[in-house]
């Protein structure tokens, strides 16, 4: 079903969209030049309140055998992992901070607390996810290669099974993420066409995957000797909830209800002004306290940080007053709405494309015209 | 055991640093880089500060002579700038003098002394600018303005190691006022001791007033460090005797830049080549026949982030130009003003 409501680019004239682009454009000057101090003192203090918490969280699994122990030393290396991933890891892989010249808080050289090497994840992140976003065929991120979550992807019969794919990738995201730019399924049912350049990564990813093993599940329960069970189920627990709370945020980022996707040809010769738009409408927000846009990462914003990917994550809240300002004037849909109700679309959506297509979707598109400068609504 | 025990914390501490919790409680340990914390900052004349600094156990130590950049937060951002170290060889703390340039970014900061008690980071002493390990027997320093430092470095370092041989001291500076380390000097001088002369002059360095001062200066082996024209005016004098390799000169300069250029000769250090071009580096690198990793081509994937090390470069989204050395730019979207050195 096409809702003409829901694609107002086709409102927008070439200046309009040049106008568009120009106003996000002097937001995203505006704040490159006010970033400074401020933004080095927040992240460092992110910094020190992340370590504290791993730190604890290692401590009070020693003693673990103690239920209180053993449930605010697990919490404490959830609340650990999800801030290391989040707001710090994921956004210096961004660049965010580079422009503090800090070796610590560099796009080049930082490594995080994840299975998925940094390399690897800037990437199918930074290069493919953020430039090519939402545009099928081209974007894994479009349901992981494993999930459909778009009505133009393929109905294969082993989609029925897609919502307990789906639980299974929340359970263990992070092997999903490392998995992810190499295309490991290829990789290892075909072995003779490994290229020379993803064997290099494979076996880079197996390093990294190794030292985190070492670390969570052998050497600190090691450590805490007697008490070793307790430790591994602990950092078990703990990466499984960094696991189940990453994979909401993310999937809240794209997948909604109403969140568009494009064809190929969208890419061509795209203006700063269509680049603005893809992204808005490509991605979705969902609000909530701050403590829950500071878990997420800011990836509660994540229409500002596909528009501004290397701003300052925490600085998305007010840019993305203006947002809304210039999107309400120009017509442009801000998709957002509470956690709950985000995941709960994206849920559905899931379980409803796991579901043969009831109608050819492509011929649908094309008919109901609505594929106009590359932009289409899946409603 | 204690290597053992090293890899098991690095191990336990992945991927982070063991150093990345310890600094936390100890913000000046380091086992990666230098650290210093600046004890004191001294006014030496009405835009000239000295920095006194305690570095941690990762300093090496320093011949006189040397410089080292120093790195300091301002306003969010690492600055790094190099300076010759003023202190003696044999102290345990460091000493940088600074002189404020008007239109600088970083030196008035380091003069105005807010710096006090702050962390900054240093890297290893550097420079060939040094004394021999056998002294010859004259020794002539001459030097201009802030040119001062490194041969204050040599004269303190010789004078607390007791050294009795033959030396002269140079400085010229544009007015008394000016005059770095004057007191110093004064006492230095009034101890009369018949082997060591200091002379302090005013306005423009000459050849005929060395020759007043030193009619043999040809035999003196000359550590010099001053603006440009002072070192040329210097080592003609030396060369019209046959004597330029008593001179060895310590070059400060700064090239200006006007931000109004929209191109640049472009060197890539690492494949050395040079390109001239205008736009983004990565386009100017590409025509050069080089092929540096790059992703989106629009700034936002950082693939193409690489070190810039000199030069002015400006970021074609938000027009913002990047002055300092050793930062990270992304050479897809920064375009060179005037000249500029990739690390490539």
């Amino acid at each position: 079903m096409e809702d003409p409501s829901m694609n107002p680019t086709t409102h927008l004239s070439a200046v309009e969209l040049e106008a568009f682009g120009a106003e996000l454009d002097d937001l995203l000057r505006r704040t490159k030049e006010d970033l400074g101090e401020r933004d080095l003192r927040y992240i460092r203090r992110v910094v020190r309140v992340q370590r504290a918490f791993e730190v604890a969280g290692r401590a009070l699994l020693f003693a673990g055998f103690l239920p209180p122990a053993w449930v605010l030393g697990t919490a404490s290396l959830a609340i650990a992992k999800i801030i290391e991933n989040m707001e710090v890891g994921h956004n210096i892989l961004h660049g965010q901070y580079d422009f503090t010249n800090d070796p610590a808080l560099s796009s080049s050289t930082y490594e995080w607390d994840i299975v998925c090497p940094a390399s690897q994840w800037r990437h199918s992140h930074n290069f493919l996810h953020h430039t090519f976003t939402n545009v099928r065929g081209v974007d894994h991120d479009l349901g992981y290669r494993l999930l459909r979550i778009d009505d133009d992807q393929p109905w294969r019969k082993a989609t029925l099974l897609q919502p307990l794919y789906a639980v299974a990738l929340a359970l263990f995201f992070q092997w999903g993420v490392a998995a992810h730019d190499v295309d490991m399924r290829h990789y290892l049912l075909r072995p003779r066409e490994r290229s020379v350049e993803d064997r290099a990564k494979v076996r880079e990813l197996w390093r990294k995957a190794w030292r985190q093993t070492l670390k969570d599940y052998v050497l600190f329960p090691l450590l805490a000797g007697p008490f070793a069970l307790w430790a591994l189920l602990g950092a078990l627990v703990a990466n499984s909830v960094r696991n189940v709370w990453a994979f909401s945020v993310i999937f809240c980022g794209h997948f909604p209800e109403g969140a568009a996707t494009f064809e190929p040809d969208t890419l061509e010769g795209e203006t700063r002004g269509a680049f603005y738009l893809r992204q808005i409408r490509g991605s979705a927000n969902f609000e909530g306290p701050r403590l829950l846009h500071f878990m997420s990462g800011h990836l509660s914003h994540q229409i500002e940080h596909h528009m501004f990917p290397d701003v300052p994550a925490h600085r998305y809240p007010e840019m993305g007053h203006e947002v809304r300002q210039i999107c309400a004037r120009y017509g442009v849909p801000y998709n957002t709405g509470t956690l709950r109700a985000q995941l709960w679309s994206v849920a559905k959506k899931i379980c409803r494309l796991a579901l043969p297509p009831r109608r050819e979707p492509h011929r649908a598109a094309r008919a109901s015209g609505a594929a106009e400068r590359g932009a289409r609504a899946v409603v | 055991m204690n290597a053992l025990g090293s890899r098991l914390l690095a191990a336990l501490a992945y991927p982070r640093a063991v150093d990345d919790f310890v600094e936390l409680a100890l913000p000046l340990h380091s086992t990666r880089e230098v650290r210093a914390r600046v004890v004191s900052v001294r006014r030496e004349t009405h835009d000239v500060a000295t920095l006194r600094l305690q570095p941690n156990a990762s300093w090496r130590g320093h011949r006189a002579g040397q410089h080292v950049a120093l790195t300091v937060e301002l306003r969010g951002v690492r600055r790094t700038r190099c300076f010759s170290i003023a202190s003696a060889d044999s102290e345990s703390t460091i000493a940088i003098t600074v002189k404020a340039r008007p239109e600088g970014a970083v030196t008035p900061w380091l003069v105005s002394g807010v710096l006090e008690g702050a962390i900054v980071t240093l890297s290893q002493a550097t420079g060939d600018f040094v004394l021999p390990d056998v002294l010859p027997e004259r020794l002539l320093f001459v030097s201009g303005g802030s040119g001062i430092t490194p041969v204050m470095a040599m004269l303190r370092s010789l004078v607390l190691r007791g050294h009795r041989g033959k030396i002269a001291f140079l400085h010229y500076a544009h007015s008394k006022d000016d005059v770095i380390f004057a007191a110093e000097l004064d006492a230095l001088a009034r101890r009369a001791s018949p082997n060591l002369m200091i002379q302090v002059c005013t306005g423009r360095f000459t050849a005929p007033a060395l020759l007043a001062l030193l009619p043999d200066f040809e035999r003196w082996d000359t550590w010099a460090c001053a603006p440009e024209p002072f070192l040329d005016a210097l080592t003609g004098a030396f060369a019209a005797r046959g004597a330029e390799d008593r001179v060895r000169v310590e070059r400060f300069s700064l090239a200006p830049t006007d931000p109004s250029l929209g191109s640049g000769e472009v060197t890539f250090v690492r494949s050395r080549r040079r390109a001239d071009g205008h736009g983004p580096l990565l386009g100017i690198a590409e025509k050069a026949g080089l092929a540096p990793a790059s992703g989106c081509r629009r700034g936002i994937c950082r693939t193409c982030t690489r070190k810039k090390i000199s030069g002015v470069t400006r970021d074609l989204r938000t027009g913002q130009l990047s002055t300092d050395a050793d930062v990270d730019i992304q050479l897809c979207v920064s375009a060179p003003v005037g000249p500029v050195a990739i690390d490539l």
